[in-house]
């Protein structure tokens, strides 16, 4: 009998569950979801990691994420996440949230987590709208954007403006690294994961706190064709969210 | 061992009686009159290995306790009235998702920044939910130190038992005042008997989720709130509390909680040694409230008089415990003033004496 050693090579991470997702076609939660579940399995990690969804359209995170999960009201995930953290200390923590529930109604617990240094990582998906309601305005909604509650655009006098509240977050020193990388592309994509993998690892060493802004498609509420938006992201999206490395603090090297 | 007889004022009770309850995480905010509480646990708890944050936000501090439950560590909170108020949405989520929690609340005066006198109009708000959505919470109402530290006690029990938060509801007297205290035997958290709902990452079993969020088709939600009322009837069935006082012979029955139960207790004296047949109805759960064992007393003729820090709240509860088997009376002070015994004792003198002059008769 003559066998046949077949390598795997790509699978679904076990971080996942097998589950079809309730996301729209082109959104970058999928992509967001299997890149932090990805750097979990490699990092041996996903049944010592605690997880807190946002209020928007991840609330449903714990169908899709293969490990232990509780809801936060809207906003709140950073503090729930804190309470979770002093308890169990040894967990790897991470909180999924929106640019809504982040940087508008969250803005209070997601800047003082970071100034108190907690061990907990934030993924942050910032798509400039809230989509589960329907594609009003965001706190990060950018000049000109048309939001169902921003006729004719968002205009900075009317409106205010976008808020890039990873920079803000910089200046605390309890934040050790902070990046923001887009969906969009494939180079962007392998950069993303990346810097989960760093954030977590900074979590993992005790260092502070760690955030990964990833900006994200939403066609639905853009109104655009998937490819219009994800090309919308890398040509229009990044003038206002300049992509990078916004704080490092680990003296981790780099790999090249 | 149960501690010596200390001397010590009531918000360190609570606060000492929690930490020997096996509370080991305390996250709030500060406001009066109950500083003195986070004060004490943030140096109690470093002593025994916890976890105490002085949150950004009565907001953030009730979610810290969501989470700090979530991962199975017993967690309280304390605020004062306004506060209160900002942490209901907390509340509510847990109730839902079914995570216990202690809330203290030392009640001021309201509405709104009110004043930081003693005050009991957090009533309706403790006991009738608070937050959105059809749920309740037990609340405990201490009448004094020896009773803040036995019911702080009981609270982290119940939440524990029935999966929900507990309010204890004090005042800003009974946070302050100072009395003598035996507390009960000390709990280590090791010997709490064992969750099997918490998060504490899925080793060796599939992910746990805890959420509140209830879409299904099949009426999900509809479902988990008959649930959830099945436990409130339990709750109700098997959780009411309550401390009679000289009220074997009387012809009238003072019902008040807490501070004003102090009050009154002092009165019903006062009127006894001048030979009126007076005595006191205490709840000490307010809700559930003891309703069958007011209705009880409510018969042969006496009269109910509803003594409260605040304009008629409880009275709602004791007109529905009551209902026209007896006649019922009102009198109650808002504002954070404080009533004397003596003010109270005119009040249950005109009740006997029929003469109108001290509070109201409530029409049904």
């Amino acid at each position: 009998m003559s066998q046949t050693a077949y390598k795997k090579i790509f699978a679904r991470p076990e971080s996942l569950k097998d589950n079809p997702t309730h996301y729209c076609p082109g959104c970058g939660h999928s992509i967001a979801h299997r890149l932090v579940a990805e750097c979990l399995d490699e990092l041996g990690m996903r049944c010592q990691t605690i997880g807190v969804p946002p209020v928007g359209c991840a609330v449903l995170a714990y169908n899709y994420f293969n490990f232990d999960m509780v809801e936060a009201p809207h906003g709140r995930a950073l503090a729930v996440a804190t309470g979770i953290k002093r308890v169990r200390p040894d967990k790897l923590v991470l909180t999924y949230q929106g640019d809504g529930d982040l940087a508008a109604i969250g803005t209070a617990e997601t800047i003082h987590a970071a100034n108190r240094g907690e061990k907990i990582t934030t993924i942050f998906i910032n798509n400039a709208i809230y989509g589960m309601t329907g594609g009003q305005m965001a706190p990060t909604t950018t000049i000109g954007l048309e939001a169902t509650t921003t006729p004719g655009g968002r205009d900075p006098d009317r409106d205010g403006r976008p808020i890039d509240i990873s920079r803000m977050l910089a200046v605390a020193e309890g934040a050790v690294f902070i990046e923001r990388c887009a969906l969009t592309t494939v180079k962007g994509i392998r950069r993303a994961k990346k810097a989960i993998a760093r954030a977590f690892q900074a979590q993992l060493d005790r260092l502070g706190f760690s955030l990964v802004e990833l900006l994200s498609p939403c066609p639905t509420n853009w109104k655009l064709p998937p490819k219009a938006a994800w090309q919308w992201v890398n040509e229009e999206m990044v003038k206002t969210y300049p992509l990078g490395v916004i704080k490092d603090t680990t003296g981790y090297e780099d790999k090249k | 061992m149960p501690s010596e007889k200390m001397l010590m004022r009531g918000s360190h009770v609570v606060g000492e009686a929690a930490v020997r309850a096996g509370c080991r995480y305390y996250f709030g905010y500060p406001i009066t009159p109950q500083n003195e509480l986070p004060e004490y646990m943030s140096a109690r708890l470093l002593d025994v290995g916890g976890a105490f944050i002085q949150a950004e936000s009565e907001v953030a501090a009730i979610n810290m306790v969501l989470g700090a439950s979530a991962a199975g560590g017993r967690a309280m909170t304390s605020s004062s009235s306004p506060g209160v108020s900002l942490k209901q949405e907390g509340i509510s989520y847990m109730a839902g998702m079914e995570l216990p929690a202690v809330v203290a609340n030392m009640m001021r005066g309201g509405p709104g920044l009110g004043n930081i006198a003693p005050s009991a109009a957090d009533y309706f708000q403790a006991t009738r939910g608070g937050g959105h959505g059809d749920y309740r919470t037990l609340v405990l109402a201490p009448a004094g130190c020896q009773e803040l530290a036995e019911l702080t006690f009981l609270a982290f029990d119940l939440a524990d038992k029935y999966r929900n938060p507990v309010i204890l509801l004090g005042d800003g007297l009974m946070g302050q005042v100072m009395e003598p205290v035996v507390f009960p035997d000390p709990i280590d958290p090791k010997d709490l008997p064992k969750k099997d709902w918490i998060l504490d990452g899925c080793e060796g079993r599939p992910p746990r989720a805890i959420y509140s969020m209830l879409l299904g088709q099949q009426g999900e939600l509809y479902q988990h709130n008959l649930h959830l009322q099945d436990k409130y009837d339990q709750i109700t069935a098997q959780e009411q509390r309550w401390d009679t006082y000289k009220v074997d012979d009387a012809e009238l029955i003072v019902v008040a909680y807490g501070t004003a139960s102090r009050i009154a207790e002092t009165a019903v004296d006062d009127l006894r040694a001048a030979g009126l047949a007076v005595g006191l109805f205490r709840p000490i759960t307010l809700w559930p409230y003891p309703k069958k064992a007011l209705r009880d007393l409510a018969k042969d003729g006496r009269k109910v008089a509803v003594f409260e820090l605040s304009l008629g709240q409880m009275l709602e509860d004791v007109v529905l415990s009551v209902g026209g088997r007896s006649e019922i009376y009102f009198y109650g002070v808002p504002g954070g003033l404080i009533p004397t015994p003596a003010e109270a004792a005119e009040f249950l003198r005109s009740v006997l004496k029929g003469d109108g002059k001290v509070g109201r008769r409530v029409e049904l």
